[in-house]
């Protein structure tokens, strides 16, 4: 593991940019938790000062600290991210791993659930969510609704790499020495799709606070917790551009930028970590 | 041929279970929810107004007949399917009483051409760009080219549309940034309004091809990366093909097939793109409609809106399948 970790390091500037990019991001979330004001207050400072010594991103019109509001905001939504990734993985490995192995009308069956859920267009699904739920819709029940249809692309991927597992020697001698099916999936083939899941973790982060955010600009969800996508939200029906609190909007795009630049780094270094062939280019071998 | 026809049937027989699942599942999810649309109309419409009791008591009985709410879960499903076959959703309360079909129809063309547009453009670009990129490996221009669709490709829709707005209406205003053409033009087949919807379409337009581009970009260098070390194409440099034929007609077009899947699969996510561009940008378009009737509480234009847009989407997934013979000899000759 630490060796994999070093090795990436060291040849793959992409995945060092990432870490660093989601390293300052995750740390600067992790102020929070010694955040000296209650991020949900309003009226506790000036309004409208720009960044200085005192207060380093600026107050906003809501008399917020910049500082304070962003590295809640950029908890909250981190945790959203995680939240949606794990549990969609947890339904793409199961039906990945079960759809490839157990093959016949299982796999028939699961993959056509599977491409149903591909062809629906995520966000008016989401619209119509909020539309019903108004202010009962949550970020955890956001974050259950989003997992229920970010697992589909995931799953065909882990479906592929099964199929080539059942068919080599392990499966077989797994299976003779009479392991159960639930063992031979979690004990044998889930260590070979764990790359895919790591790297598709990524993207799965990156699609839904992508998500999060842009339904939160638009007032589509629960506007009193502190995310990047509400933080605009409120600076947009402040109109911050048009009075000039240009810190209001600037901060929070380039930390979103970072984050989502952070991830996909990651992201796209692990895929090729995972591809031999170019790994093996990039070293030079 | 007669693969050809099993492989059309079995996506059709896709498209009808897809269209099904999703329009069924549009009407449980409104219709078990606990807010009830009639209570809702009734406060929207009394809250600015005094009304006499036995007044509100009509308009509830009104609008629960509209919306039939009071019948059985089942025959209400039944009712919606048969009514929405003939294309009928009801009476939109957002602008009362034109049908709810009849203002998505309307909105329906300025999606359809965004969204037409901005896919041929991404797909094109970023497909030919990304072979040569696979392809000449060592090129420094593909490589600072990479370098940029990897820095812009994870930024969401909503934030790349929202730069654009700030550097084309704040800083450096030369382009429209709302609507969908100008106030003082007639609209028909005549060039100042042809060139008004242009100039109007250029910044959603943008957005939507700077985000699609760079996924089609890298997605094709991997490919056909991937592929130039074939034997058959090292078969080919040897014999002496030239190399745009080997290029455009050996690398590429095997390097499309997978391309072209991918496609049907993003199309639903760059749908939603199309949808949250529009907001910004206030271009006249389905999702522009969805916020309106969303904000406005319109529930049967949502339901319309939602609809449509998942039975489109799986349309146009089924189109874009359609396509693979044309790449793929195979799916014909069988």
């Amino acid at each position: 593991m630490f060796a994999v970790l070093r090795d990436l390091i060291r040849y793959n500037i992409e995945f060092s940019i990432g870490l660093v990019l989601v390293g300052v991001v995750v740390i600067f979330a992790g102020l929070s938790f010694l955040a000296p004001v209650d991020p949900s207050l309003i009226y506790m400072t000036i309004p409208d000062q720009p960044p200085s010594a005192q207060y380093w991103f600026g107050t906003n019109s809501r008399g917020q600290d910049m500082f304070w509001q962003l590295s809640a905001a950029m908890r909250n939504s981190l945790l959203f991210g995680l939240t949606v990734a794990v549990l969609s993985r947890v339904i793409s490995i199961a039906v990945g791993l079960l759809s490839g192995y157990l093959g016949g009308w299982v796999d028939r069956v699961l993959m056509f659930i599977n491409d149903i859920f591909v062809a629906v267009p995520i966000f008016p699904v989401l619209v119509l969510f909020y539309f019903v739920l108004r202010n009962n819709l949550d970020s955890l029940t956001l974050a259950l609704i989003m997992a229920c249809f970010g697992w589909p692309f995931d799953a065909r991927l882990i479906r592929s790499v099964a199929l080539g597992l059942k068919h080599r020697e392990f499966t077989r001698h797994a299976v003779f020495a009479g392991m159960s099916t639930r063992k031979v999936l979690l004990e044998e083939h889930l260590p070979y799709v764990m790359p895919i899941v790591f790297s598709t973790f990524m993207n799965n982060m990156l699609w839904s606070i992508g998500l999060e955010v842009t339904l939160a600009v638009l007032g589509f969800t629960n506007i009193n917790n502190p995310t990047i996508g509400t933080v605009l939200y409120w600076a947009n029906s402040h109109s911050a551009m048009v009075v000039g609190v240009w810190w209001w909007i600037v901060i929070p795009v380039i930390l979103i930028v970072m984050t989502f630049l952070g991830l996909f780094l990651l992201a796209i270094s692990m895929n090729e970590y995972i591809d031999p062939r170019s790994r093996l280019r990039r070293m030079g071998a | 041929m007669h693969g050809y026809l099993l492989f059309v049937g079995k996506r059709a027989l896709q498209l009808l279970a897809v269209v099904f699942f999703g329009v069924s599942a549009t009407f449980l999810v409104t219709h078990l929810s606990p807010i009830s649309p009639v209570e809702a109309a009734l406060g929207r419409m009394t809250a600015r107004s005094n009304f006499a009791p036995e007044a509100i008591a009509a308009m509830r009985a009104a609008l629960t007949d509209m919306y039939g709410v009071n019948e059985p879960l089942l025959s209400q499903y039944i009712n919606f399917w048969s009514r929405l076959l003939r294309g009928d959703l009801g009476p939109s309360l957002l602008a009362f009483p034109t049908p709810a079909m009849t203002l998505v129809m309307r909105a329906m063309p300025w999606t359809v051409g965004l969204l037409i547009t901005a896919i041929l453009i991404t797909f094109t670009i970023g497909n030919i760009l990304g072979g040569l990129a696979g392809y000449n490996q060592d090129n420094r221009f593909f490589k600072a080219f990479g370098i940029i669709a990897i820095g812009i490709q994870p930024i969401p829709y909503y934030i790349v549309a929202f730069i654009l707005l700030i550097i084309f209406g704040f800083l450096w205003p030369v382009l429209p940034i709302s609507g969908g053409f100008a106030m003082n033009v007639t609209p028909g087949w005549n060039w100042p309004f042809i060139s008004s919807v242009l100039q109007h379409a250029i910044l959603p337009a943008l957005s939507l091809v700077l985000v699609g581009f760079g996924g089609w970009f890298l997605g094709m260098r991997a490919l056909v990366s991937n592929v130039v070390t074939e034997d058959y194409v090292t078969y080919a440099e040897l014999a002496g093909v030239d190399r745009r034929t080997i290029v455009g007609g050996y690398v590429m077009r095997n390097a499309l097939v997978p391309q072209l899947t991918a496609l049907a699969m993003t199309l639903g996510g760059v749908f939603s793109g199309t949808v949250i561009t529009e907001q910004v940008f206030n271009y006249p378009g389905l999702g522009s409609l969805l916020i309106d009737a969303v904000n406005a509480g319109d529930y049967s234009l949502v339901l319309a809106v939602s609809t449509v847009s998942v039975t489109a989407v799986a349309v146009a997934i089924f189109i874009v399948d359609l396509l693979y013979p044309i790449l793929d000899p195979r799916v014909r000759a069988e």
